[in-house]
């Protein structure tokens, strides 16, 4: 995984709560076996209608956006089902920040396996970053968003943090405890399967 | 208070009042830090088809094994068509995902139930059924639903790709500890063949909401959830997912082990674990949740979703609310309500009993066991899918399939009209060909109503299994508690 660069962008308001990965990725894109090339298909059915022509007043068909890496939503962001490929869309979209009240549990956890940062903020200060039309920084060293107006500082589990900023691979990291996982199962009781 | 109990690995401690979910917990911490993520043991891994192949890529392209493959299992489910299974499969990238399941099940060792085994069918349906799933263990897949292996009593959580490949790779995953949620069903349904768990469920989170469970592992305790059957309870804890939390769990009692007893993967131990689980996997009676929710449910009627989230639900008997009703002052929740009535073609007012549909479908890993076809089948019986109604049962797996047919279900269906299908996800998220057509309105026993979940512009009303087959029978909604069910 690459490591988290630091982002200066304008925002893509998308002004909806409960978004649900199916809206990000539609089942009929599930199909692929690779990470890669499925941002033409983000929103697809928001961004095109039953002819596959783009929807005017659909926030990502407007060219305005074309270059923002920062999504700014609204509250309980990627729930229902647990595909990473909505992560992997997203990502290869462009986006490398999303910005919301609140994430889904599965869907903030599977953007940390891709290098994306999601950043859980204030109703309020979502609906001020919604509105900014400037171009926004964030810094994830010393996590600050920069507006044209103001600092805002966010949260983030430092565990998590270290692995964005490293670009980590979880597994190696884990294989550092490999002695642990065979002295764990040595003295489970669970039996195998077959 | 402290308490002398057993943890999995028969090393008597003294610790705290302990819930659960807690003492699952702790008993699969490998490496525990002050902060941040725990990494924990995970006994049970199932694998389907959509949520694998990059993860056996990534195994590839580092050179890592499958550490546990006697703990894996796979099976194909989510787009596997349902017709006739001797036909070659149509759309090429689903036979590239099931063909690419079948060669890293093959590479990597691993036990598969393919789309011609007698086992296969929803992983969260055959997981149980062969005894895969055990009291007091930590199960994972690939899919949102795995909570409904929580019904026994274990930790079941849904993990992304990511996850998979780390599980497939070390047989353990970091896991921020959720907190414990205690969800109460207290009181007696009146007629519990016409009000069902599926109602219980949907009441939960019609109140909770959508993000009500977030950051929780939800357990289900009380009068309202012992009296059901293990298949029932696998229906609420199922759509614990719906109601945001991480996993859903339910306390094993004896129905819980005679369930399990005498399956074909239960293991050889079995009775001794029975008696260490029977000690053992319950909440002590003064531990403390950190969050609660009672619901009474001695009056609690069917229930019908509305909207395109599963919050938007009401009572059978109910009308449509306006966003406002709905949304109790919240804006964005208005908002929210207004664009699903706007997709929904529906307007406030309109009485629930008054909504046509044409299509129907009894499926998914929420609603597709022998019980839920049994109860169906009852009010299918001797009658006529309405003539504007397209109607299907999809089995959860081969098994419920098979039990369904020696009960002469299959015959009961087919002769109202239903179509009688192969088992898998089918129209539950329509990644096979069976979907929605655009401005199509289904009665669904599944667990999204998301938009386009079904099939692009095809709206979803989530219901039980007797109300989707009344419905079926009527061509709109009614409230099955008129029918004398028995």
């Amino acid at each position: 995984m690459e490591p988290f660069q630091n982002v200066s962008s304008i925002v893509t308001p998308l002004d909806k709560v409960n978004i649900d990965t199916d809206q990000i990725i539609p089942k009929q894109f599930l199909k692929l076996v690779q990470k890669s090339g499925f941002g033409k298909f983000v929103f697809f059915n928001w961004r095109f209608d039953e002819k596959e022509n783009p929807v005017s007043d659909f926030v990502l068909n407007d060219s305005a956006y074309d270059n923002s890496q920062i999504l700014v939503t609204g509250d309980n962001f990627g729930c229902g089902s647990s595909r990473e490929h909505a992560v992997w869309a997203l990502q290869d979209y462009g986006f490398s920040v999303i910005i919301a009240p609140s994430f889904a549990d599965i869907f903030y956890s599977n953007c940390f396996k891709n290098g994306i940062l999601p950043i859980s903020l204030d109703q309020k200060i979502t609906e001020q970053l919604l509105a900014e039309s400037n171009p926004i920084q964030i810094n994830l060293e010393k996590q600050i968003i920069k507006t044209s107006t103001q600092e805002i500082p966010f949260e983030i589990d430092s565990h998590k943090k270290k692995i964005l900023l490293e670009g980590l691979d979880d597994i190696a990291q884990t294989f550092q405890h490999i002695d642990k996982i065979a002295e764990f199962e040595k003295n489970s009781t669970v039996p195998s399967v077959l | 208070m402290q308490l002398v109990v057993y943890s999995s690995t028969n090393l008597i401690q003294i610790k705290m009042s302990e819930t659960l979910f807690e003492k699952v917990w702790k008993s699969h911490v490998i490496v525990e830090k002050e902060s941040g993520p725990s990494l924990i043991y995970i006994d049970r891994h199932l694998v389907h088809e959509v949520t694998s192949p990059q993860a056996f890529d990534g195994l590839r392209m580092n050179n890592r094994q499958v550490r546990r493959p006697d703990l894996t299992i796979a099976t194909m489910d989510h787009n596997v068509p349902t017709s006739d299974r001797s036909l070659p499969i149509l759309d090429q990238t689903s036979a590239v995902q099931i063909q690419t399941l079948e060669k890293n099940c093959k590479d990597f060792g691993i036990t598969l139930f393919d789309i011609n085994s007698p086992n296969q069918g929803i992983v969260h349906v055959i997981g149980p059924q062969l005894g895969i799933t055990l009291p007091g263990s930590t199960i994972v897949c690939g899919d949102s639903h795995t909570s409904t292996h929580g019904a026994f009593g274990a930790l079941a959580l849904g993990i992304g790709t990511s996850d998979v490949e780390h599980v497939l790779a070390s047989q353990s995953m970091w896991l921020e500890k959720p907190k414990p949620f205690e969800i109460k069903v207290e009181g007696k349904i009146k007629n519990p063949h016409a009000v069902t768990a599926k109602d219980i469920v949907l009441s939960i989170i019609k109140n909770i909401g959508t993000g009500g469970g977030t950051g929780t592992v939800i357990e289900y305790t009380g009068q309202g959830i012992s009296d059901l059957s293990m298949e029932q309870r696998m229906t609420i804890c199922n759509m614990s997912i719906e109601a945001g939390a991480r996993a859903g769990m339910i306390a094993p009692d004896e129905k819980t082990f005679d369930y399990l007893r005498d399956r074909k993967y239960t293991p050889k131990n079995y009775e001794s674990l029975v008696e260490q689980w029977r000690d053992t996997l319950k909440t002590d009676s003064d531990a403390k949740f950190e969050k609660e929710f009672v619901l009474d449910i001695n009056d609690i009627a069917p229930q019908v979703s509305w909207g395109t989230n599963p919050g938007m639900t009401c009572d059978v008997t109910d009308n449509i609310p306006t966003p406002d009703e709905y949304s109790n002052g919240d804006e964005n929740q208005k908002k929210g309500a207004q664009k699903a009535l706007d997709y929904m073609d529906l307007k406030s007012g309109t009485a629930i009993e008054d909504i046509k549909i044409n299509r129907v479908f009894i499926g998914s890993c929420t609603n597709a066991r022998l019980e839920d076809l049994i109860e169906a089948s009852k009010v299918v019986n001797g009658q006529k899918v309405s003539s504007d109604v397209s109607a299907m049962v999809v089995p959860g797996s081969q098994m419920v399939k098979k039990q369904a047919e020696e009960l002469g279900l299959d015959k009961i269906f087919i002769n109202a009209n239903f179509e009688w299908r192969e088992a898998g996800c089918s129209m539950c998220l329509g990644m096979n060909p069976d979907i929605l057509s655009p401005g199509d309105r289904c009665a669904s026993t599944s667990n999204r109503n998301f938009e386009g979940r079904q099939g692009t512009g095809g709206r979803t009303h989530l219901v039980s299994p007797v109300m989707a087959a009344a419905a079926a029978i009527n061509g709109h909604f009614v409230d099955v508690r008129k029918l004398d069910l028995k």
